[in-house]
């Protein structure tokens, strides 16, 4: 029976897994419900989680580091948005060369910083944590980006469903020919959530490389982006469920450690590969019913809408 | 007018590097030149060429197949590894024997297969997308050829370093031209293009696949069973992918080990793109992006630039090619927005 | 006499090489019904998106109320007090009413205010709508009504209607005009785009006709013949097309058996126990509005689903239920479907692509291998044979028209030697002289010995070339009556859901 202490830990080390998937999950799940499919979220991430790892680097202040990290995914994002909005390019094709270009990209960026030691997110927030008593060493843990990804998910669902600009970028996304007959400003709408998307990606991904690892290795994402577009589909577009899947992959990837450490004898390759087939299971369970996913999916979910229709 | 957009978008990207150099400090010129030109100006470079671009080529075709029935295949990667370890077991099992390079083949291929067929599986039957299913696969397959390089197949000679014995000579594939590194593998893969050509072009299979990715309510409407075009086309990509896999490492790998491709199965979605998802374009296009892994190899050693320049680089010229493609085959659609 | 409500002067719209609009001039009075009337493709639909700021104009100018003006897009239209009610989509169907009110109304308002003014609106105007039922549970008919009442919202002096009763039954027909009467008796000016000359020979008090994208005329269609007014729409007289006298009747070539389906589709309808005998030189009719379950029946007929008993569908005394499309294709089963590009056509393919996809068991392909010779003969033939207007074989599907399209497809499926033709729609979007043709087509391959069956909307169409008429309502179909015997109104009341009560005298009369 564990105690209260390790129960703590996995708490905290559970959600600080599900953060980063929480974060970049909303940002897609307010894009697609704007009717765009962004694939490119592990490459946002990773060029977040670079650049906000160098502008921490840089000003040694994680704030700013954030702050980068947000700006870059945007731009991230305004590049996709382009081609996907403006230019009218295949959503798929260009979400994986998002993808594929923002691995290139967030390595060869970093290359002049790498190895360069940070003070993580939780360390500045509580100087003098080495002090304090393991309990609130865990506590401290818990980094205002941890409160966003727990507060962030009502704030996006009461957004969605119940203020006017979260009815208007729903109705964009069931079918922007309609939103465009109405006199709605499609394309700019669908930019403005693809932008903040791209933001809350980056901020996720400098989460990876300024609290939960403070340091930066390559493709340091590994698939994370992916695994929180699985669970847009697995909440079915609604933020809340979108949090609690989250935090049931945050609790599978601790499984995967507290098993080493209880002495579970399996190899960590084959535990490391507990997230990716969860996703694959989750996938299965909520695809299963097609009737479900239809339902609930955006009606104009990829496809491209230029104003001549 | 249809090949006139990989035209632009490789001399923009060519151009956009050029940027790319000058911005990290190098002088442009003589970047451009250790990329693109330095790697053909010698028998042994163009074998080399040969050699990279025998793999994309592999997993880019199968992959194209799969893009023409709308079924996106883009865990060639996990694919590639599996054929490999599984054509792999093969030959360290049998090595000694004089044609294990027959079944080392078949079981690469096999492998691929098999794990392409896990999603056209979910896709079927549960109808997972194969997006997340096939690229999810590509993580596992390369956590598993870690485990078992690390574990139950790691050389007990090996000083503990994760690998497996070297294949013997009789599980390595015959080279192409002695003293390169390039093997008949190369001769598999330019035997896969006509092949290919003619089923999309030529045959009823190709025509119905061509059918299901272009109207899935025409396949409907006809008669075409979806399930079978989505199975089709993902057994067709794992086994290319398979062989692709197999061929790596029973050439010029030599064994497994953790890492055996530099991302052969995600350049090759690139390939297959910048190649029209047409065979004979997928030809010239894995030259072409074969040629920047060479120049980006050059890139590092001669100018000290990181590797990842060369994924950067292959990004953009997906960007590139995207955006030419709107802009030349759809602009009287553009104009009509700007009407509205 | 006041300033017109609205008058348009040389309004001019090109798109490509397409002229939309030529020149167009057009008024309307406060308080006036007036028409606009002119043939598919004849220009209304972009007309009205330009008064109502969806497309700009080229060339001309607006005025509203005697004030030149510039209408930049919908808000500014609904601003100068302009409604429009559209022909295809304009509702969010996973929305709710009152959101898809809320969206149309521009303004911020307190939900429960405007869940009361909604109920306010319905009710002065006698259109019953719950506000909190979501979209999609709502009949065609009801839609509509959201529609409507959205528009009345914002208290419009231009209430503009895109072909509105083509998704009505005639009784509820009765229902719009009575309401439109009213609006315009309270000086609201009504711009009523139809092609139906009945229609506008009861509701309007001025119209104007547009054909092939030019003005052709202005008219009182209360004094006017619809005769004259047809051919101020089509430039010519109406020729007839008329079936002399339907061929005896052969033996059953397609028999439908009880076939209940439940629905695959979040907002499908389910088929109940539909019964049909189709015999050889019979041409069967099916009306109904919508939305009633014709998209099922269609599926389940072609073999795009299939049903749950082998015998439900059989074709030539053979079972059926349980076989694909392609299967009951070599049946003798051929199929004309109401999507011309994305299912009976890909688009981007070329003519002689696309003359095999329907053709995979045919002498076209040996071996699994396309024989390209025969295959272009073959698209050659029916281009030759059934007057496609075509730029070749090799001219993509996309560049051709509606009418020329389905030429091409309804040759296709004819060149296939049927013993069995399914249409659904089959002169739906086409030209009046391709119709005609179409309409020509399908009685010669009738009285050649092929069974017909026809789904579509258009009733004086189904009155004009079927034999029998049944009516598809709520997933159910009514037993078929002999087309001579029966009237456009007595179908209307089936197609109403008055199903039960005459389903019985339907049975009775049978017996």
């Amino acid at each position: 029976m564990p105690d209260g202490g390790i129960l703590l830990a996995m708490l905290v080390a559970t959600l600080r897994a599900a953060t980063p998937l929480v974060l970049a999950g909303l940002g897609e799940l307010v894009t697609e419900r704007a009717g765009v499919l962004n694939l490119g979220i592990e490459g946002m991430m990773l060029v977040g989680a670079a650049v906000g790892f160098m502008a921490t680097v840089a000003t040694g202040n994680p704030a700013l580091g954030m702050l980068a990290a947000m700006l870059a995914g945007a731009a991230m994002a305004l590049v996709f948005g382009f081609l996907t909005l403006s230019l009218l390019a295949n959503q798929v094709a260009t979400g994986l060369a998002l993808t594929i270009f923002g691995i290139g990209l967030s390595a060869l960026l970093v290359v002049d910083y790498q190895g360069h030691p940070i003070t993580g997110l939780a360390t500045v927030i509580s100087p003098g944590l080495s002090q304090a008593s393991p309990m609130v060493q865990q506590l401290l843990l818990i980094d205002p980006l941890v409160v966003l990804a727990l507060v962030l998910p009502f704030v996006v669902q009461w957004f969605l469903g119940r203020t006017r600009a979260g009815l208007v970028v729903r109705a964009v996304g069931e079918s922007h020919d309609v939103a465009f007959a109405l006199g709605y400003r499609v394309i700019r709408i669908r930019y403005l959530c693809v932008v903040f998307g791209g933001a809350i990606s980056g901020l996720a991904g400098a989460y990876l490389s300024l609290a939960y690892t403070p340091m930066w290795t390559e493709n340091m994402v590994a698939g994370r982006g992916w695994i929180a577009l699985a669970l847009v589909v697995f909440s079915t577009w609604k933020p809340v469920l979108l949090a609690v899947g989250a935090l049931l992959f945050g609790f599978v990837t601790i499984a995967q450690f507290q098993a080493e450490a209880m002495g579970i004898n399996v190899p960590s390759q084959l535990l490391a590969t507990l997230p990716y087939l969860a996703t694959i299971a989750v996938l299965v369970l909520i695809s299963r019913d097609a009737t479900r996913t239809k339902l609930n999916a955006p009606a104009a979910l990829g496809r491209s809408f230029h104003a001549s229709t | 007018m249809l090949w006139l957009s990989p035209l632009i978008a490789v001399v923009a990207s060519v151009a956009a590097s050029a940027v790319l150099f000058a911005a990290l400090g190098r002088n442009p010129l003589v970047a451009l030149y250790t990329m693109f030109i330095a790697p053909l100006g010698t028998v042994l470079g163009l074998t080399e060429l040969a050699l990279k671009a025998t793999p994309l080529l592999l997993c880019a075709v199968g992959i194209a197949v799969g893009c023409r029935a709308n079924v996106w295949n883009i865990g060639a990667e996990g694919q590639f590894t599996i054929g490999a370890i599984c054509g792999g077991g093969v030959g360290l099992l049998w090595g000694d024997q004089p044609w294990v390079l027959v079944p080392m083949l078949l079981a690469g291929i096999a492998g691929g297969m098999a794990w392409a067929a896990i999603p056209a599986f979910l896709r079927t039957k549960c109808n997972a997308h194969e997006i997340l299913t096939t690229l999810m696969l590509s993580y596992v397959a390369v956590q598993i050829l870690g485990w078992l390089v690390h574990g139950p197949w790691q050389d007990p000679d090996g000083f503990n370093f994760p690998q497996t014995k070297q294949f013997t000579p009789e599980a390595t594939l015959p080279l192409l031209i002695e003293g390169a590194r390039v093997t008949i593998g190369a001769l598999f893969a330019l035997g896969v293009v006509p092949l290919a050509w003619v089923l999309l072009g030529r045959t009823m299979t190709g025509y119905r696949i061509r059918v299901a990715g272009l109207a899935p309510g025409a396949a409907r409407y006809a008669g075409f069973s979806g399930d079978g075009v989505v199975w089709f086309s993902l057994l067709l990509g794992g086994a290319l992918a398979g062989m692709a896999g197999i061929c790596e490492v029973a050439g010029p790998v030599g064994q497994l080990q953790p890492i055996i491709s530099p991302g052969y199965g995600f350049t090759a979605i690139i390939v297959a793109f910048l190649g029209r998802l047409n065979p004979v374009g997928i030809l010239f296009a894995s030259l072409l992006m074969a040629l920047e892994y060479l120049g980006g190899e050059g890139l590092q050693m001669d100018l000290q630039l990181p590797q990842a320049a060369t994924g950067v680089i292959q990004g953009m010229l997906l960007f590139f090619l995207l955006a030419a493609d709107v802009l030349i085959l759809y602009r009287p659609r553009l104009s009509e927005v700007r009407h509205a | 006499m006041s300033a017109p409500r609205l008058e348009l002067r040389g309004i001019s719209k090109t798109y490509g090489a397409t002229h939309a609009n030529m020149d167009i001039d057009l008024v309307v009075q406060p308080g006036e019904i007036h028409a606009l009337l002119g043939e598919n493709g004849a220009g209304k639909s972009t007309l009205v998106k330009i008064i109502y700021g969806l497309v700009k104009p080229d060339a001309g100018e607006m005025l509203w109320e005697g004030r030149e003006v510039d209408i930049a897009d919908p808000n500014a239209a609904r601003a100068l007090g302009i409604g429009m009610v559209f022909q295809h989509f304009s509702l969010f169907e996973a929305l709710t009413v009152a959101e898809n009110i809320a969206l149309g109304l521009g303004n911020r308002e307190d939900p429960c205010a405007l869940a009361l003014r909604i109920r306010a609106t319905a009710q002065r105007y006698g259109l019953a709508v719950d506000p909190q039922r979501h979209v999609h549970h709502l009949s065609v008919g009801e839609r509509q009504r959201v529609e409507i009442v959205r528009c009345l919202m914002a208290e419009p002096r231009l209430f503009i209607l895109d072909e509105p009763t083509s998704v009505l039954t005639p009784q509820e027909v009765e229902g719009l005009f009575a309401m439109l009467r009213r609006l315009a008796a309270e000086g609201c000016s009504v711009l009523y785009i139809s092609h139906k000359l009945e229609e506008i020979k009861a509701l309007c008090g001025a119209a104007t006709v547009l054909r092939s994208g030019r003005l052709s005329g202005r008219c009182d269609p209360r004094i006017e013949t619809p005769t004259a007014m047809a051919e101020l729409m089509i430039g010519s007289t109406l020729p007839a097309c008329g079936r002399v006298a339907a061929a005896r009747p052969g033996a059953v070539c397609l028999q439908v058996n009880g076939l209940t389906l439940p629905p695959d589709e979040p907002f499908g309808t389910h088929l109940h126990d539909i019964s049909l005998d189709l015999r050889a030189c019979e041409i069967v009719g099916i009306a109904g509005v919508a939305g009633n379950g014709q998209k099922e029946l269609l599926a389940a007929l072609s073999g795009e689903r299939l049903a749950l008993r082998d015998d439900a569908v059989v074709i030539g005394g053979i079972h059926c239920g349980q076989m694909g499309a392609a299967s009951r294709r070599k049946r003798g089963l051929a199929f004309v479907p109401d999507e011309r590009l994305g299912r009976g056509a890909v688009a981007e393919m070329s003519l002689a692509d696309n003359a095999l996809l329907t053709g995979g068991a045919s002498a076209m392909v040996g071996q699994g291998i396309i024989r390209f010779g025969r295959l272009r003969d073959f698209a050659r033939r029916i281009i030759d044979e059934f007057r496609v207007k075509a730029a070749g074989i090799d001219a993509p599907a996309s560049s051709l028209s509606g009418g020329n399209m389905q030429k091409f497809i309804i040759g296709r499926e004819i060149g296939a030697n049927p013993r069995v033709l399914l249409a659904a729609h089959p002169t739906w979007g086409v030209d009046i002289g391709a119709a005609l043709a179409i309409r020509q087509q399908v009685i010669a391959l009738s009285d050649s010995g092929v069974g017909v069956l026809i789904v579509s909307e258009d009733l004086s169409e189904l009155f004009e070339i079927c034999d029998r008429i049944a009516v598809l309502s709520e997933g159910r179909l009514s037993p078929p009556r002999d087309a001579r015997a029966t009237t456009i109104n007595e179908v209307g009341l089936l197609m109403g859901g008055m199903h039960e009560g005459l389903g019985d005298e339907g049975r009775a009369h049978a017996a």
